[in-house]
């Protein structure tokens, strides 16, 4: 046990050390996180009319961003594959990497969700054993078991490897591998059954087309690594992670595919609509044209083809693929373009008109906009932490010390 | 008016709800009930169904407690459960319906819903064209003419359809909204965590979420109430339409059934083959809304002439 308390020490020593720029990034997040904080009490106090959301539009900021993050949580995981088929070397800083990234995520998405219900004191009531989760029927039961699960995993698998690194130690590939492999089907499920809560609504025909599992996943390999290149990047750079550019320009190359295909399963969606044209595309020409004067969405629908198209472009011809300015434009764009079609995109289309033909135009309040980046915030800043101990466990600056000879000498 | 006297309720004795679970936590019953005692704010409740009479009987007192503390009105908080031998059905005379809203406004002052910010009514009455018949993309539910029913109109009233198979139900991660053997669908208020995955789910619109804590006057609270049913509800939960469950399982009518100017509303018991409903269903041809998605309503609309 003293082990282990003296890893969490020194784990604190480490957040609580690091240069000019260090401390004005985390003061910047920590500040970020006060606004939230301030936002959310006042939501608390007033309740969910601190947003725009009303009968109409029931669900939307929130959970839009709940759902993106999500996907990023999976898809970070999930480059383990290539990673492992590639036989890449730095194959368990990546694992490593995506690992952190994908419990910040899920921090992210759980803080998302609380801050949408209506009663957070009583989360308990969908807990296993405590309270009554309504199984198998409820999707968002399935949800939070999932992500739970994913989650946990997560913190074993990285406490698991940096506590070994920590000690000097090996892992054991005999518990590591088959944990790693784990994790790969319950990412892919976590995003999964967050689509089929989507999916399921027989009520929202914007949302009940057994496409949107496919394109959630598809997104999330667009989003998800896109954020991942960057990191690469940046920890390339700043505390010299051996990542080759052979390896970023691979997972450019697979980010390639996922757009495209994330492309044409829009395509195929926009054709089904528009060709049927039947009522239920009254949804989609919210979307992309708006109905009559009500054109909140429009700008942003465009916008974010527009992005997503222009990253695929550059993503796809090698020059472009291999310049790392113009890769780092397309993975800004990518993530700009899913982000609003993942989130926005998909929830407030779904419920605008409302089943029985009201058109209500939600648009975020200030409120909501700060408690979003007060998450946010949170995310960076527990990435950041994580990140901040992981690196130097990695390069061996931060070890166990010898245990102090034992007072009865032989 | 013979008709307010009521629905007939059939021969039996009642089925008493709260004995239904009462075997399976007999033995937590004792420590619930003193805890419930000490005005625990049911925070370590059981669920609703589980609940053995005497912690029921606790926390309907704890109901009334807490209306009397907020509102300074005694109150009387029941649970009456199913009757045997009794499914509710609804019927709804678009030929005979104006428009004129009265069942709306009968509905919140018999419902202790929020009268504003957020005003919350559970009845939504759309106006229709005749030209293009039921038609959601042409249906209006602002509509504020000075007399109705409007030339080339029509009106459409919608609420909860007390669904045989609630998408609601099926979507809510604590099972905190159920189906009653009589085929209403009930909430309780305090296992509700406000996630709205019911409102995404219902197809009718007929869920509404309390955006804040319901502004209800005191002079206007309705105090006799139904666990399930009109009582004060907190914020940040959803609510909807019961059928009047305080009313219609003591044999009334729905409030919205009787201030009906124009007997547009019928009631009754699907099982009773004497009943208005059936008569409605015999004599009449009723069509269920939104059929394509099999969530086959207790609630039937129909045109009688």
């Amino acid at each position: 046990m003293r082990g282990v308390f003296e890893f969490l020490k020194g784990c604190v020593r480490q957040i609580a050390h690091g240069d000019r720029a260090y401390w004005a990034w985390v003061s910047g997040l920590l500040l970020l996180v006060a606004v939230g904080l301030v936002a959310y009490s006042n939501q608390f106090r007033e309740g969910l009319i601190a947003t725009n959301m009303r009968d109409q539009v029931s669900w939307a900021f929130y959970v839009g961003n709940f759902t993106v993050l999500v996907g990023v949580a999976a898809a970070a995981v999930l480059l383990v594959i290539p990673a492992y088929v590639y036989q890449w070397k730095p194959i368990k800083e990546v694992v490593l990497l995506g690992e952190l990234l994908a419990i910040s995520a899920l921090a992210m998405c759980l803080l998302f969700i609380t801050v949408d219900i209506g009663r957070p004191e009583r989360m308990l009531h969908m807990v296993p054993f405590v309270g009554t989760p309504n199984w198998p029927a409820s999707l968002l039961a399935w949800d939070a078991l999932v992500l739970n699960i994913y989650l946990s995993l997560n913190v074993v698998l990285v406490s698991y490897i940096l506590f070994k690194a920590y000690r000097g130690q090996a892992t054991d590939n005999r518990i590591l591998v088959p944990l790693v492999l784990l994790s790969i089907p319950v990412a892919i499920s976590t995003h999964t059954v967050t689509a089929f809560l989507y999916n399921g609504m027989a009520a929202r025909p914007y949302w009940n087309a057994s496409i949107l599992a496919p394109r959630f996943i598809a997104s999330a390999f667009c989003s998800g690594p896109a954020v991942m290149l960057i990191l690469f990047q940046i920890l390339r750079r700043t505390v010299k992670l051996p990542i080759k550019d052979e390896a970023i320009s691979k997972i450019a190359e697979l980010m390639a595919y996922a757009m495209f295909l994330n492309l044409f399963l829009l395509g195929a969606e926009v054709f089904k609509e528009f060709y049927s044209a039947t009522e239920h595309t009254q949804y989609t020409r919210y979307y992309w044209f708006g109905l009559g004067e009500h054109r909140a969405l429009v700008p942003y629908a465009w916008a974010s083809l527009v992005c997503s198209v222009t990253a695929f472009i550059l993503f796809l011809v090698p020059a472009t693929r291999r310049n790392l300015v113009t890769l780092n434009l397309g993975c800004v764009l990518i993530w700009a373009g899913v982000y609003i079609e993942k989130g926005l995109g998909l929830v407030i289309p779904g419920m605008t008109p409302d089943t029985l033909g009201e058109i209500y135009e939600y648009r975020p309040t200030i409120n909501e906009w700060a408690i979003a980046a007060g998450i946010f915030s949170v995310g960076f800043l527990l990435f950041t932490f994580l990140v901040k101990i992981a690196v130097p466990i990695y390069y061996g600056t931060f070890r166990e010390t010898p245990a102090a000879p034992e007072p009865r000498s032989v | 008016m013979s008709e307010s006297k009521g629905l007939k309720i059939l021969e039996g004795d009642p089925v008493d709800p709260l004995r239904r679970n009462f075997m399976r936590t007999a033995a937590a019953g004792a420590a619930l009930a003193a805890m419930s005692g000490c005005n625990m704010d049911d925070f370590f409740r059981k669920h609703f169904k589980e609940l053995s009479k005497t912690d029921l009987d606790a926390v309907l007192r704890n109901v009334e407690k807490s209306n009397l503390e907020r509102f300074g009105k005694a109150t009387t908080v029941g649970a009456t459960g199913p009757q045997p031998g009794v499914e509710f059905g609804y019927g709804l005379d678009l030929s005979r319906c104006v428009g004129c809203r009265r069942c709306v406004y009968a509905c919140v002052a018999e419902n202790n819903q929020s009268r504003q910010s957020p005003e919350i009514q559970w009845i939504r009455v759309l106006q229709m064209d005749k030209e293009h018949g039921v038609d959601l993309t042409h249906a209006e539910s602002y509509y504020e003419p000075e007399h109705v029913p409007e030339p080339g109109k029509f009106y459409f009233p919608v609420q909860c359809q007390q669904c045989t198979d609630p998408p609601c139900v099926k979507t809510c991660p604590t099972g905190a909204t159920w189906k009653e053997p009589d085929g209403i669908v009930v909430i309780d208020y305090d296992w509700c965590i406000g996630c709205r995955c019911c409102m995404s789910a219902c197809p009718y619109g007929a869920r509404h979420f309390n955006w804040a804590e319901p502004q209800l006057p005191a002079a206007e609270l309705n105090p006799n109430q139904h666990y399930l049913g009109n009582r004060p509800r907190p914020k940040g939960v959803v609510e909807k339409c019961t059928f009047c469950i305080q009313r219609t399982r003591k044999g009334l009518y729905p409030a919205c059934v009787e201030i009906c100017p124009v007997g547009a509303r019928k009631f009754g018991n699907l099982l009773d083959p004497e009943s208005e409903i059936r008569q409605v269903m015999d004599t009449k041809r009723v069509f269920i809304f939104k059929e394509e998605l099999s969530t086959h309503p207790h609630f039937y609309y129909f045109y009688a002439t």
